[in-house]
């Protein structure tokens, strides 16, 4: 017997199917254009030549030898750019009270960071470009570093600027309820100190940029590896002075970028100078060392957090410091604050209590810039609201399933409003526990944990429920003034041989951005898939918009491309209404044929219908002027965010002897509303998922007394490779969001939200039996036998 | 002209010319000794498929097969790869005896940004040619050194395993 036909056995019904990525091919076939392919007629290299000191006073720079190497055309200080460029700072104005110090491409009288670029060699070659910086001498003049938090926050302690306060960038308070009142009538009170460790985006492309100004149009065009085009456009219109619709910025393949990819870097900002001042294009790759010390880091937070309990181990409040050190500068546009802000905004977030206090404060220090990376703040949120929760449920004696039942919000009470202010539309934490339990058989593993326990065996389960921030509106970043759009734009064209064309402003980093609007075009219009080409990350030619950040390239631009496509399917079928003397609302599309509504019997094909309008206007009737080019923009309204949400599982086990942790089996039930390409969504999640796990179990970016960075490869900054990492089962809910007509939620941060969270909870059991615990991430192998008092 | 260290110029000026065949055609380049064949054949020959990740032998994206075998042509020079023969993915995707490979990569996603999937395409040719049938920890422990930032590394296990799987009952690559 065939299973019943669903409404995906309709033509051209492409949402909730698991196509293949139509751009995939050409990545499997070598044929990728990544900016770090590109080269240009004339096309120069640049170098930079970086800070060994963590802070220091420039004395003197020495670039004549440089000068005169054969192949070198220049060699630029702070100044030279800092006489094209306008300086930028990182602030947004909903942050009250924020500050940041003025950032130039190069320093002009101080390094603050080690690897801060100094001066810039444009060269024939990057081989003779880095031949050249070794021929310039600088004279430093050390200043007092400001490397850990402690450090950063002693009073008449070395200041990271001189001549301000403090080293103080941001403070932040929430409180709702009454806190004190419900800790001083809980049952039971739950306390720790928790510790992240910087990790950092290891995108296997490094950034790569190729700037190319043209002074005879005055136009420049930047290829380059970004996720947001459009947000580059206008920096660079506005800090170089030239109109924006002279600035083209093209993104086309990129290797990786995972939030890394959309902050301003400094050398960014002086290849485009470098170029503005040769009228050459000039190109800068960073080489992996270079990434290591000038990639933004994220993570580095210190939380101290407490929770109070009634007697049955339901949660009556939280009170939480964040502390957060960000390096020298906070990052522009977007700010370094953003991820202190989601961690005190996020804690919490799944259940249900009112009482809430939380301190943020976020710090400067001599390294590098933290910012916003994969699901930010998230796991930070997740691992200490998630690890309290457990040490709760240990003392009241609830399992932690039991535990997270009784205390989620009940996927019934929607819509809520968590204690820090975020709107819920509609959760489903109980489906997914209850999901969650029978996909990993539970109690089967709890019994297999038991038995061997008894041989000596410590397996850990740990489970982590969390809540993801996705499709953001206006207020996250336009209400601070940065001009970053929550918007995005398509334009739609009917081809003269009736394909469809689409520009969209929504970009593509191979999570399948275009795979999915194809998907929603073709479906909407009644087309085969492989007859809509999706042309993305060309500021010239794709309409402006937000671009692919925070989880909205699903639910922001797939509903942008939705609206576009039924606005082409309108003008389409008014046209064929007026050629075959019907009413539009007779007519449907259907694989590519203009049909009856009601009968689906084949009228003309839509290629016909773009003959007739593109060749033959004059068959049609007087005054008919055929709109098959639409566009359309689309902006979030109603919920300022959709919120995914989920549960993930993990299974590990602790040999502890060598402190080493091998994660068995994870396991992720999610709701991101809508799914588009199922496939598409589990190769997110399970990639989110790895990246958490890293960031759990291996990664983090050291530093020494004196500010340097002292594992800056990858043969010392450990990365999850395929031996270590386990086989990830998945599960979905789904629960549209109803402020589209797609439905789609983001789910690319929600792997990456409650992986380490997860891992921690699982340690911490596998560990209990020697009554010892972990409270910071990464959890290495040192970590685990300093605890068990063996190293 | 004043100060300058003369053996850095001259070093940096020093041409040794080299031939291969590359992707089944002689080619001739001229290089500096110390290029890397990584960057003469992206930069030189335009095989821009072959990438450049950790440039120390660490993340696999540089892997090309020289005399048959799956090397990083990070860690070599251009001069030692002088005689040799040399295929990179464009030559293999060309020769088809990838086929069965990609389309199995594509038809399960495995890959995503695909800045490391020509490496690991190299890779996994060469490990189903060794071992017909791996296990999937063998799969994995060969896939040790290609490091992948987007996928989780579980599709490009099974697209391996699925390849090696239909090889054996049919009969081999496309």
């Amino acid at each position: 017997m065939s299973a019943p036909l669903t409404s995906l056995d309709r033509p051209n019904s492409y949402i909730g199917r698991s196509v293949p990525r139509p751009n995939a091919k050409r990545l499997l076939a070598g044929r990728g254009r990544y900016v770090s392919d590109l080269r240009l007629p004339r096309m120069l290299h640049a170098a930079f030549l970086r800070s060994p000191h963590a802070h220091a006073k420039i004395v003197s720079i020495d670039t004549e030898q440089a000068r005169a190497l054969e192949g070198v055309h220049l060699v630029a200080i702070g100044a030279d750019l800092a006489k094209v460029c306008t300086p930028w700072t990182g602030t947004l104005d909903h942050f009250k009270g924020m500050t940041s110090a003025p950032q130039l491409p190069l320093p002009l009288d101080r390094v603050v960071w080690a690897g801060q670029a100094v001066v810039a060699v444009v060269a024939e070659s990057r081989a003779i470009a880095e031949d050249a910086l070794e021929l310039i001498e600088i004279d430093y003049e050390d200043l007092p570093v400001v490397v850990d938090i402690d450090g950063a926050r002693e009073a008449g302690g070395p200041l990271v600027n001189p001549g301000s306060a403090n080293n103080t960038c941001f403070r932040s308070q929430l409180d709702s309820g009454t806190v004190d009142d419900a800790f001083a009538h809980a049952a039971h009170v739950v306390e720790e100190e928790f510790s992240f460790g910087r990790h950092t985006a290891v995108t296997l492309e490094p950034r790569a940029i190729v700037a190319d100004y043209d002074p005879s149009a005055g136009m420049l065009t930047v290829h380059h590896a970004t996720q947001t085009p459009y947000q580059f456009q206008d920096l660079y219109s506005r800090h170089y002075g030239i109109p924006e619709a002279r600035v083209r910025v093209i993104a086309t393949d990129i290797g990786g970028s995972f939030g890394m990819k959309l902050h301003v870097y400094h050398e960014d900002m002086a290849v485009v100078g470098l170029s503005i001042l040769l009228g050459h294009p000039v190109k800068y790759v960073a080489d992996r060392i270079e990434s290591f010390v000038s990639d933004i880091h994220a993570r580095d937070h210190r939380v101290h957090a407490r929770m109070a309990l009634d007697a049955k181990g339901e949660i009556l409040a939280m009170d939480v410091l964040d502390l957060t050190a960000i390096g020298a500068f906070s990052t522009y546009p977007r700010t370094s604050v953003v991820e202190g802000n989601q961690v005190i905004r996020l804690i919490g977030a799944p259940y249900r209590f009112k009482n809430y206090r939380a301190t943020l404060e976020v710090i400067f220090q001599n390294k590098v810039q933290t910012s916003q990376y994969r699901a930010v703040g998230h796991p930070i949120a997740c691992a200490v609201t998630e690890r309290l929760v457990d040490m709760a449920a240990a003392k009241v004696g609830l399992d932690p399933f039991a535990m997270r039942a009784k205390n989620v919000i009940a996927d019934d009470a929607y819509p809520q409003t968590s204690p820090t202010g975020y709107r819920f539309e509609a959760l489903s934490h109980q489906a997914c526990l209850k999901r969650l339990h029978e996909m990993m058989d539970y109690d089967r593993l709890r019994a297999e944990q038991a038995d061997l326990r008894k041989r000596g065996v410590y397996r850990g389960i740990g489970i982590a429920t969390f809540v993801e921030i996705t499709n953001p509106g206006p207020a996250f970043y336009g209400v601070g003034g940065a001009r970053i759009s929550s918007q995005d734009g398509a334009i739609l064209s009917l081809t003269p041989s009736g394909e469809v064309r689409c520009l969209i402003s929504v970009t593509e980093q191979g999570q399948g951005t275009e795979a999915i609007i194809s998907q929603i075009v073709a479906d909407q219009l009644g087309l085969a898939q492989e007859h809509v080409k999706v042309i993305t990350g060309d500021t010239e030619v794709t309409p402006h918009g937000g671009a692919t950040w925070a989880c909205r390239g699903a639910g922001i631009g797939g509903e942008t491309a939705l609206q576009a496509t039924r606005a082409l399917k309108r003008n389409i079928l008014e046209i064929a209404a007026l050629i075959l003397q019907e009413q539009p609302s007779a007519l449907d599309i259907v694989d590519g044929e203009v049909v009856d509504a009601g009968t689906r019997n084949q009228r003309m094909p839509i290629s016909e219908i773009a003959r007739i309008a593109y060749f033959r206007s004059d068959t049609l009737p007087p005054g008919t002027q055929a709109q098959l080019t639409v566009s359309h923009h689309f902006a979030p309204q109603g919920y300022p965010f959709a919120f995914t949400n989920g549960i993930q599982g993990c299974s590990l086990e602790v040999d502890v002897e060598t402190g080493f942790i091998k994660v068995l089996k994870h396991f992720i039930v999610e709701d991101c509303g809508r799914v588009i390409n199922p496939m598409l969504v589990d190769e997110q999640l399970r990639g989110g998922i790895v990246q958490g796990l890293g960031a759990a179990l291996f990664e983090e970016c050291r530093y020494s007394e004196t500010g340097q960075l002292v594992n800056g490869s990858l043969a010392d900054y450990l990365v999850p490779m395929p031996m270590e990492m386990p086989d990830i089962v998945i599960g979905h809910v789904e629960t549209p969001t109803a402020d589209t007509e797609l439905g789609a939620k983001g789910v690319g941060e929600a792997g990456t939200a409650a992986a380490s969270a997860c891992v921690l909870n699982a340690v911490n059991d596998a560990l209990a039996p020697f009554d010892v615990t972990i409270n910071s991430i990464p959890i290495t192998p040192a970590k685990i036998l300093k605890a068990l008092k063996r190293f | 002209m004043s100060g300058f260290d003369e053996t850095l110029l001259e070093e940096a000026d020093e041409i040794v010319r080299v031939r291969f065949v590359v992707n089944g055609r002689k080619v001739a380049c001229e290089v500096a000794p110390r290029e890397t064949l990584v960057d003469c054949l992206r930069n030189e020959l335009e095989l821009t498929g072959t990438h450049a990740g950790c440039e120390m032998g660490a993340c696999g994206a540089c892997l090309v097969q020289l005399d048959g075998r799956a090397v990083h042509s990070c860690l070599m020079f251009a001069v030692q790869a002088d005689g040799a023969k040399i295929e990179t993915i464009e030559g293999l995707t060309e020769s088809g005896v990838l086929a069965d490979l990609q389309a199995e990569f594509h038809r399960r996603n495995a890959l995503q940004c695909g800045f490391c999937t020509p490496g690991m395409l190299v890779n996994a040719h060469e490990l189903l040619s060794l071992v017909a049938q791996p296990s999937r920890e063998e799969i994995r422990d060969a896939l040790s050194g290609n490091y992948c930032r987007c996928t989780g590394y579980e599709a490009i296990v099974d697209a391996i395993d699925a390849v090696a799987k239909a090889r054996s009952e049919g009969g081999g690559a496309t």
